[in-house]
């Protein structure tokens, strides 16, 4: 067993940082603290910081979206902890003194490490660890990672130091400082799960398909019927049967909440309990025809798109209803003058919500700013909420309910 | 334990990073599941095979389902076939235990020896089932109602975890793991796993064959990109068709292993052209 230090000490270096986790925003706990406290008083660590680093990160995080908060906080917390890095730097020496040839070496890569001056080496490498003050991925002169630098890991350079990595003695608020997670981040990630998480609540479950589930009432039942002679009677599971039909509005005024389109539209893809789900595309306000994809190209009738879903189908309508009234209430009143509609919009509009039994509309736009005209007319035809976590749930909890209306 | 500490080092056939096997580690020191997340096709599920293979130890595999619930990991109570068992009166049915299957879970807290459980793609079952775990995988105990049996772990099973992220997981849950994200292993780790799998392929088909995947990777707009065990396979069919490098700069043969989705087809297509048949790490 490795030296068991007392875990006050631990808690004297290492509660700062869980609190600065904390007021990062990451959610971690004392059961988390404690379990961390029971590791470092296992030694799990191996009494070197880059241990501590990914003890840390197993038992602190608990998403990918996390990780790159957690390198934040520990390379801001842990850069000039005195007593670690002494103890980095003497690994890192001493493994220097003692080089490990890899097994296959290439003979001019020898001559290269050759030419290069130990101590040289060792002045330049402390020299720059004390000038970089950022994380480094790729180039050739910081300590990072991924350059010809002679100073890092994953690097091409013949007879560098290497840092970090297998030898278990690398700076971990260098590897923290690399922010390898960052893509992992998006805020937006967690936004689609959230939002799927919403969506799954419009799943409305139905016996469907082979009869395999005993059904005890039933099967009481029959018995009875049967003077006692066992009767068993089944029944098919539960299953969500439910179609998600989602028309969304693009182009114009409807450019700046894009990525807010596009993450509803992800997340209603993620959300796998829908028997079916498909997309069309409109501008402003429906006429004759939807469009099947967002060039435009691909027209789908009403009447064809009636055919294509149920009533069943949950229609979702995605737009700001932000228009020229008239778009809405004028025959020929489409802003693009080739849909030529023989009716005002909101002809084609209630046809499409006498159709579907369950409907909705989706405004990526703040609701304090609803009170638009066109927005109050299409209000009237169709429940609105606003495109957010909370406003998603409404939605489903509301068309779960009472078909939305 | 600490004497047990570092035990897990991958296996000939499994290739893993240090920050895995840390992990792994950890959590078999502290007892607690291990989860495991990451990019499809890294190799979530072989971890927990690797992991048997390395420490000697049996492995119990629970392949969650849509329609999994938690209690059936403990056990099945065969009501069915005990009413009809009872029919006819050629059976005792008196033994209610005959009529108790145990499920992974429960086989893995019941075990002789330690164990490793795996309880693959948490995420597919119900929103509620990781919660319903909790309690069985923290104090490894669990009794069957209708016998009133309780059994206890004597060895508490090493608890591997996987989970695609198509749900989001209940907090309490993964606050008893250990977590851990698997990287898209970069080019040197890729080249050890397809040695592994492929010893004899030469130098440059290899190379070029990795320069390729990772063009395609990046292709954009790509709705699923091409992961571990897809070029492991790939390889195979090029090997297997006797393809030589050179072939690889202007085409790419059994494209079909690589890419699924009709879309993806048509945008690697699309990128190809777009590169006019240059080597593809130029407009990488």
């Amino acid at each position: 067993m490795p030296e068991i230090s007392s875990t006050t000490d631990h808690a004297g270096i290492f509660l700062p940082f869980f609190y600065r986790l904390r007021s990062h925003g990451l959610k971690v706990t004392p059961q988390q603290w404690l379990t961390l406290i029971e590791g470092l008083a296992r030694g799990l660590h191996g009494s070197s910081l880059m241990g501590f680093y990914s003890l840390a990160r197993g038992i602190m995080v608990k998403d990918e979206a996390e990780l790159d908060d957690f390198d934040l906080c520990f390379a801001a917390h842990f850069r000039g902890v005195d007593a670690e890095v002494t103890a980095i730097e003497k690994a890192v020496w001493d493994w220097l003194e003692n080089p490990v040839p890899p097994h296959a070496i290439d003979p001019e890569w020898l001559k290269v490490m050759d030419s290069v001056d130990v101590a040289a080496l060792r002045a330049e490498f402390e020299r720059r660890l004390a000038e970089q003050d950022e994380r480094h991925d790729g180039g050739d002169y910081w300590v990072g990672t991924g350059g010809t630098s002679a100073f890092g890991h994953s690097g091409g350079h013949p007879g560098g130091i290497r840092v970090g990595g297998d030898h278990g003695a690398g700076t971990a608020v260098q590897v923290a400082a690399e922010r390898r997670y960052q893509e992992h981040r998006k805020d937006r990630v967690l936004d689609t799960r959230q939002l799927s998480v919403a969506l799954t609540k419009l799943r409305a479950l139905e016996r469907t398909g082979p009869a395999d589930e005993l059904d005890l009432d039933d099967t009481i039942d029959s018995t009875a019927r049967e003077g006692g002679e066992l009767e068993l009677v089944f029944k098919p599971p539960r299953e969500n049967r439910l179609g998600l039909l989602l028309a969304m509005d693009i182009g114009g005024s409807m450019w700046p909440f894009k990525e807010l389109v596009d993450t509803l539209f992800s997340a209603a893809h993620q959300a796998r309990h829908f028997k079916q789900f498909d997309h069309v595309y409109f501008h402003n306000c429906v006429y004759e025809r939807v469009y099947g994809n967002a060039a435009f190209s691909e027209k789908i009738q009403l009447g064809e798109l009636f055919r294509r879903y149920d009533r069943e189908t949950r229609l979702v309508l995605v737009g700001d209803a932000y228009m020229y009234p008239g778009e809405i209430t004028d025959r020929f009143g489409a802003v693009d003058w080739t849909e030529r509609n023989e009716r005002p919009g909101a002809d084609y509009l209630e046809r499409m919500r006498d159709h579907f039994s369950h409907c909705a509309w989706l405004n990526p736009m703040a609701e304090h700013s609803w009170d638009a005209p066109s927005i109050r007319l299409i209000r009237r035809i169709f429940p609105m909420y606003p495109l957010t976590v909370q406003g998603v749930e409404e939605l489903a909890r509301d068309l779960a309910r009472n078909g939305g209306r | 334990m600490a004497q047990d500490f570092s035990r897990f080092s991958g296996t000939d056939s499994y290739i893993t990073s240090p920050e895995l096997r840390h992990s792994v580690n950890v959590a078999a020191a502290i007892e607690r599941p291990l989860l495991v997340r990451g990019e499809p096709g890294t190799g979530k599920t072989l971890l927990a095979t690797a992991i048997a293979e390395d420490l000697g130890l049996e492995l119990i595999t629970w392949y969650v389902k849509s329609t999994s619930k938690a209690a059936d990991g403990l056990y099945v109570y065969d009501t069915v076939k005990r009413l009809q068992d009872s029919r006819f009166g050629d059976h005792d049915v008196s033994d209610i235990r005959q009529y108790i299957q145990l499920g992974p879970l429960g086989r893995a807290l019941t075990s002789e020896r330690q164990v490793v459980l795996l309880i693959d793609e948490i995420d597919k079952a119900d929103l509620e089932f990781p919660n319903d775990l909790l309690h069985e995988l923290d104090v490894m105990e669990f009794s069957v109602v209708e016998t009133g049996d309780s059994h206890r772990a004597t060895h508490r099973p090493v608890v591997v975890i996987t989970s695609n992220a198509e749900k989001e997981l209940p907090d309490p849950f993964l606050r008893r793991c250990i977590f851990h994200f698997i990287e898209f292993p970069d080019e040197d780790l890729m080249t050890r796993i397809v040695r592994v799998h492929h010893p004899k392929i030469g130098k440059k088909l290899l190379e070029q064959c990795l320069a390729r995947f990772y063009w395609l990777r990046k292709v954009k707009g790509l709705r699923k990109r091409p992961s571990t065990s897809e070029l492991v396979d790939w390889i195979g069919a090029l090997l297997a068709a006797g393809v030589q490098p050179g072939q690889l700069a202007t085409e790419i043969p059994f494209l079909g292993a690589l890419i699924k989705k009709e879309e993806d087809v048509d945008a690697v297509a699309k990128a190809m052209s777009g590169s006019s048949g240059r080597w593809p790490r130029d407009d990488a």
